[in-house]
Parts: structure tokens; C-alpha cells; sequence
């Protein structure tokens, strides 16, 4: 039921908007949609305005969604998985109350800010500092890559507390879009997701009400973590969407396509393919639901998240790459969708941890493996 | 599909694996040299239920499904996949097409004994001038009073020699191609029956494969398996459950690949430390578990399906084909890690390098399934 609604919402709402992301335009009208459906709150409780439901029902969205627009998966994945968990998950009463019914509702959009141009894979060396006066902390620092910066009304912002600590003097803050000292800079131009803006970000002595920090001084790196597993599953979900949009106008085309007096399909040199194709998105899909199923029942879910966004990802770069090529040079232009899940398709494998951090997390599951 | 196993899956798990590492490893490297099948591994399997998992009490069998099934052969592919192979062909090839197809005198007569391990069964479809083209086949069935006379001689059986009934292809009315094949249930004792050449293999060595001659063979009337003509979908629709066992002997060839990679890894010290923690090689690790949990999920999703009466001919075909690859790449990766003490007979990797390869080609090639998915796609 979840899936056709989403995807009904997908084709009709979002199709006709696809240009226009693609020309650079932020989905501000479509967001506003998915937050009056409660796509925007999936998995937050009724009592702060979501939706309630379990955490597959929210991949099967980001799934959907996806499979039309990367850009629309990618932005409702930030906004849950680390714009709106970490503050209900670590957040106090008050704070809770505050931010969540307007995340939920989509009135608000969350993003995350924990890289830095020297901390990428390696979080914990950022250089973001916050210190302490009176009943405010004082940020000061830069912030890179952040996905829907900018746009977004509340920022979960990552600083150090207590730079000696190193990982461990870490601290998280709620911060709201128009405090003073918060600087949008500038805006990426990227080879993929347009429409979704990735900017950078500037703290010049940006005051936060010290009500403002989330859980307790120096647990910053452990609410960064928290949420790792969702937020892998999210872009496994939404690489999985991008490579069976990539699949279906591949074989779609490969059916109508002739050449030489026959549809292309009925040579092995593109049947084999799209018979490959086809199995590696199924065997993706079968990693992602799985992982998804383990975080819904609570039940440990590292290494099945990693194994789900290391494999979905590298499926959606295959598979559309491969899609290009069964549309041979009209793959190329911008006539067909193709060449832009193949550009979508390649930051999968980098954000929410890149390819290597999640091999790393597998070899360390395998190890401890009897 | 359920992602979670049931109780009764996981403690059926842990019993095959038990029963794996006590009674099936220790002799497995001995008897891949010898080229040796071992009866008494057979019977220790019967009297744990082994032989008859998913079908009915009423037929001998364990009423379990065909997850568990799939289950059962993993697990003892991950230490032998000759093993493995003997209980897949038994089950899927020979159970299957009686237990589908079969009247519920066949199945009493020939289900039974086989779902409790008194008899072994094995499957003859492939000739020499058939291999993936399976309707070219030349093997003639002829009705003569109230017997069919076969003749011809099938090649590369599994179980050959040492099963007891054969499910078997022949060719009941020449002018027509497809429609012109009968399953026929055999008996080894049959006058006219006969083992030819046993096949000298790269691997699965101790799982016999032999010739099988039917020189005016008389099979009885009431062993025509379904109706006449009906041979030729009763084998392909047995090989689409055959592909799930295969492909659950490939996900267990893998993961004993991986298990004995991983212990080697830990404790192989070079330049002062594990070489498990080189990125070269732990990343190597990671990829084999990726691959093999993806094969795993997309072979017990098949599984799955038949057990609950849901078409499963592309998912098996699927999970054929990503298994089959797997057990390749991560058993040539498994030498890889033990580097030239991989290539000795002292370490087991060799053995699932070499058993590998047959699950790319049996049960249907990759070629094959590639076709089986690809029609499926673009029909």
C-alpha cells in the first residue's frame, strides 16, 4: 500500500519537475506535498506528528521515490535519518517537542553538518570549535558537503567541546537556520543529484542557546553514529531505486529498439546483460529489505547495512552504465533519463560512507565471526 | 520473503552443520582423492531425515520446505560439496519429478524408499549430442506389449552407479520435437540397465558421474512418469527447483571458502603482523561476505517461493547464476589469501576452487540461465 501510494505520488507529482531540477531548481513544492501525505515524518510516533510507521515502510518511500527522482530520495533521507532521528532519539522533552511535530509535518527541513574539507571519513578529527559563555555556546568553524544546507531550517551541527579528547570531546547542537553567525557559502557544482543543493557552511561566532545542545556534552560522536545504520540503508534504498529505474528503461528500450529487422533484446549480447542487470538489482533489493527488516525489529543490523549500501551502490554504477549502453549514443543525450541515473548513480558509493568505510565495517563483522 | 529464519530453520541448521563437521569433514579430502563415494555417509544422512526434507510424512519423507532443503545442502557443501551434490540430485532431479508428476503408486513405491534413503535417485537427461539443447535428444523409448523398451546412453549423471531409480528422458515419437519425450522411472536392477564409463573429474570427485547404457531396456508401462509426451516439461520444470539446490551448494562451496580464508587471514603473521589487517586483504574479506550474502539471500528467497506455491523460475535461475559466480570468485579469492600454501592439498581451498567450477555448468549453464532471465525480462 505504502509502495503504490509513493509511487504514484512519484510519478504524477514528481516526473513533471524533473527538468526543472535538473535546471538547478530546489523541490520546495514537491517537499510540501510529501509532508501533507506524512512522507516527511515516516517513522516518527503519532504523539509528534508523524506517521508512525516501521522503518521499511520509510525505505520503501525512499525506494520509490528514488526510482523517479535520486534528488527527492536523497533530500528525505537526510531529513530523517539525521536531520529528525538524532534530535528524537537524543533530544530532551522540550526539545523534542519544539523541533519534531514541524520536521514531521514538513513545515521544517532537517540536514547534518559533521564533514569538514581535513574530516570526511575520518569524523572525528573535526575542527569545528564550541565554547562555552554563560548560557550560550560560541561556534566557530566550516562545514563541507552538506546536503540540503541552505534550504534546510534546522541543522544538527557537529563541534568540539573539548578539542584535546579528539573523538571523544565531540558535542551535537540544534541549530536554526536564521541564527545570526550562520553563513551559507558556497554552493557545489555537482555531477549529479541537481536540485539537491550541497553547500558549504560558515560558523562565525554563531551564538546557540545552550538549550540548544543535544544529549549531554561530549556525546556528540556517538549521536554522529547513532544513526549510521538508517542512514546506509536510506542510500542502499535509494541506490537500489536508481538502478531499477536504469533497468526498466533499459529493457523497456531493448524491447522496442530495431536493428538490423529485430528488437536489440533478442541478441545475447544485450538479453545476457539485461538478464545480469537484472539479478544484481534483485539480489540489491533482497540486501536493502533485509537490512530494513532487522533495523524495524530493533535487532543489531551493522554488518547487513554496510553489505546493502556497499553492494546496492555498486549495482546502481554498473547498472546504469550498462543502461547507457543498451541505449547506445542516444544514451548519451539528454532525450533519454539514462545519463542522469548514471551521474545520480556515482555519489551513492561516496556519501553516508564511502565504499572503503564500509568494507572496513564488513571485515571487522568477519573477523569476529567464528 | 521472510527474512527471518524460523526456530525450527536455525535448529535444523545447527544440526546439519554438527552432523557436517563430525561425519562429513574429516574424510572429505580423502575421498575427493580417491575419486570415492562413501555409502555410510549416505545412511548416517537417512537416519537424520536428510534424504527426504521436504516431502510429505506420508511419502517417508521430513514435511519440512524447501528452504530448509536449500539449507541442508549449503551447510554440507560448506565442507564437501560432493555431499552436497549427491543429496541435490537425489532430492531435486530424481524426488521432485515423482513427488510432482508421479501416481500415488509411484510415489508409494518409489517416493517412499527414496525420502527415507533406502534407495538413492538419480536423473538422466543429458546425451552427448544434448547438453543445453535437451530436446535434441536420441534415446528411444518403444512400446512393445505392456513394456517400453529403452535404447541409447545418457552421459553425465550424478549419483550414477550408486542410485538405485532414475528418472529418465527417451524419446517415445520421433516426428515430434518436444512433445515427442516421456519420463520414465528406472530401476538400476532393470534387465538391459547398465553404468558405463565413470567420468575422471577437476572436482566434486567423490560424487560419482558416470554413463548410464539402456540396451533393450524394458522398463514396465506403469513407469511411464506422467503422460506421454509430457517428458520434456517435466525436465525443464524439474531443473528450475534443481537450480535452487545448486545454488545452495555454490553459496556453501563459498562460504567454507570464506570461513577458511577468514581463520587464515587472523592468524598468518607477515612483516610482524595478521595480514588480515592489510586493507588488501580484509577488503577482500568484506567483498567475498557480500557477494556470498547476497547469493544466500537470493537463493533462499527461491526457496522460499516454492515452498509457498509461487512461481520461481526467473528467482532460481537468479540465484543460480549469482551463486555460481560467487563460489567461483570467492574460492579463486580464498587461494588468493593463503597465497602458495592455497595451491597445496594441506588446505581445503583447493578442493573448493576445483568444486566450484561444476556450478557454473550443471543444473543448466550460466549461458542457460542468462537466456531463462533474459526471455522472462523482455517477453
Amino acid at each position: 500500500m505504502m509502495r503504490d501510494m509513493v509511487r504514484q505520488f512519484a510519478e504524477i507529482e514528481i516526473t513533471p519537475f524533473i527538468e526543472r531540477m535538473e535546471q538547478g531548481k530546489f523541490p520546495h513544492e514537491i517537499l510540501k506535498k510529501m509532508g501533507e501525505l506524512g512522507l516527511m515524518g515516516i517513522t516518527v510516533p503519532e504523539i509528534y506528528g508523524g506517521a508512525g510507521m516501521d522503518f521499511t515502510s520509510y525505505i520503501l518511500a525512499i525506494n520509490e521515490l528514488s526510482k523517479v527522482s535520486a534528488v527527492v530520495g536523497v533530500i528525505l533521507s537526510v531529513h530523517t535519518s539525521v536531520g529528525t532521528n538524532p534530535i528524537l532519539y537524543f533530544g530532551t522533552e522540550e526539545q523534542k517537542k519544539k523541533y519534531i511535530p514541524k520536521l514531521a509535518s514538513g513545515e521544517y527541513l532537517g540536514a547534518f553538518c559533521l564533514t569538514e574539507p581535513e574530516a570526511g571519513s575520518d569524523a572525528g578529527a573535526l575542527k569545528t570549535k564550541a565554547v562555552k559563555q554563560g548560557d550560550h555556546y560560541v561556534l566557530n568553524g566550516l562545514k563541507v558537503f552538506i546536503t540540503n544546507g541552505g534550504e534546510a531550517d534546522v541543522y544538527i551541527v557537529f563541534a568540539s567541546t573539548n578539542p584535546e579528547k579528539g573523538s571523544r570531546g565531540i558535542s551535537a547542537f540544534i541549530v536554526e537556520k536564521d541564527t545570526e553567525g550562520f553563513i551559507v557559502g558556497k554552493d557545489e557544482k555537482k555531477m549529479g543529484l541537481h536540485g539537491s543543493r550541497t553547500v558549504q557552511l560558515t560558523f562565525e561566532n554563531m551564538k546557540i542557546p545552550a538549550e540548544n545542545l543535544l544529549g549531554s556534552e561530549n556525546t556528540g560522536f556517538k549521536i554522529a553514529m547513532a544513526n549510521l545504520n538508517i542512514g546506509r540503508i536510506g542510500i542502499a534504498a535509494q541506490s537500489l531505486g536508481i538502478a531499477e529505474a536504469a533497468l526498466e528503461a533499459a529493457t523497456g528500450y531493448a524491447k522496442e529498439r530495431i536493428q538490423f529487422g529485430k528488437p536489440i533484446a533478442i541478441n545475447q549480447g544485450i538479453g545476457f546483460k539485461l538478464a545480469d542487470m537484472a539479478t544484481s538489482v534483485e539480489a540489491a533489493r533482497l540486501l536493502v529489505y533485509k537490512a530494513a527488516n532487522l533495523q524495524s525489529l530493533g535487532l543489531p543490523c551493522g554488518k547487513e547495512a554496510s553489505m546493502a549500501k556497499l553492494f546496492a551502490s555498486k549495482t546502481a554504477v554498473q547498472i546504469s552504465t550498462e543502461a547507457i549502453q543498451v541505449f547506445g549514443g542516444y544514451g548519451f543525450t539528454k532525450d533519454y533519463q539514462v545519463e542522469r541515473y548514471f551521474r545520480d548513480a556515482k555519489v551513492t558509493e561516496i556519501y553516508e560512507g564511502t565504499s572503503e568505510i564500509q568494507r572496513i565495517v564488513i571485515s571487522k563483522h568477519q573477523l569476529k565471526m567464528k | 520473503m521472510n527474512f527471518q529464519l524460523s526456530e525450527e530453520h536455525q535448529q535444523l541448521r545447527e544440526m546439519i552443520r554438527d552432523f557436517a563437521l563430525n561425519e562429513v569433514a574429516p574424510t572429505a579430502a580423502e575421498r575427493d582423492e580417491e575419486e570415492r563415494f562413501d555409502r555410510e555417509i549416505w545412511e548416517k544422512m537417512a537416519e537424520l531425515g536428510l534424504t527426504g526434507i521436504p516431502w510429505p510424512e506420508e511419502y517417508g519423507g521430513a514435511g519440512f520446505d524447501f528452504l530448509a532443503y536449500a539449507i541442508a545442502v549449503e551447510e554440507l557443501s560448506r565442507v564437501c560439496a560432493s555431499t552436497g551434490v549427491t543429496l541435490s540430485a537425489h532430492t531435486s532431479l530424481a524426488g521432485w519429478p515423482v513427488y510432482k508428476f508421479g501416481s500415488e503408486e509411484q510415489k508409494q513405491k518409489y517416493l517412499r524408499p527414496m525420502a527415507e534413503g533406502k534407495k538413492i535417485g538419480a536423473y538422466c537427461l543429458t546425451e552427448p549430442g544434448s547438453g543445453s539443447d535437451a530436446g535434441g535428444m536420441k534415446t528411444t523409448a518403444k512400446l512393445d506389449g505392456d513394456s517400453y523398451v529403452l535404447n541409447g546412453s545418457k552421459i553425465f549423471i550424478t549419483n550414477g552407479g550408486v542410485a538405485d531409480t532414475y528418472v529418465v528422458f527417451a524419446v517415445t515419437d520421433p516426428t515430434s520435437k518436444h512433445k515427442g519425450t516421456s519420463a520414465f522411472i528406472v530401476e538400476s536392477t532393470f534387465p538391459g540397465f547398465g553404468v558405463g564409463k565413470k567420468e575422471k573429474k577437476l572436482g566434486i570427485r567423490s560424487s560419482p558421474t558416470t554413463e548410464i547404457i539402456f540396451d533393450n531396456c524394458r522398463v514396465p508401462k506403469e513407469n511411464l512418469l506422467g503422460e506421454e509426451g509430457e517428458g520434456f516439461i517435466i525436465a525443464m520444470k524439474t531443473l528450475d527447483g534443481g537450480r535452487n539446490g545448486i545454488a545452495a551448494q555454490a553459496v556453501g562451496i563459498a562460504q567454507g571458502a570464506l570461513d577458511a580464508a577468514t581463520e587464515y587471514a587472523k592468524e598468518r603473521v607477515q612483516f610482524g603482523k595478521p595480514i588480515v589487517v592489510n586493507q588488501g586483504v580484509a577488503f577482500k574479506l568484506a567483498d567475498m561476505a557480500t557477494s556470498i550474502e547476497a547469493s544466500r539471500l537470493l537463493t533462499y528467497n527461491a526457496a522460499w517461493l516454492e515452498s509457498n506455491n509461487l512461481p520461481y523460475g526467473k528467482e532460481s535461475a537468479m540465484a543460480k547464476l549469482m551463486a555460481g559466480d560467487t563460489a567461483m570468485s570467492v574460492t579463486t579469492e580464498a587461494v588468493q589469501v593463503f597465497g602458495g600454501y592455497g595451491y597445496t592439498k594441506e588446505y581445503p581451498v583447493e578442493r573448493y576452487m576445483r568444486d566450484a567450477k561444476i556450478t557454473q555448468i550443471y543444473e543448466g549453464t550460466q549461458e542457460i540461465q542468462r537466456l531463462v532471465i533474459s526471455r522472462m525480462l523482455t517477453k
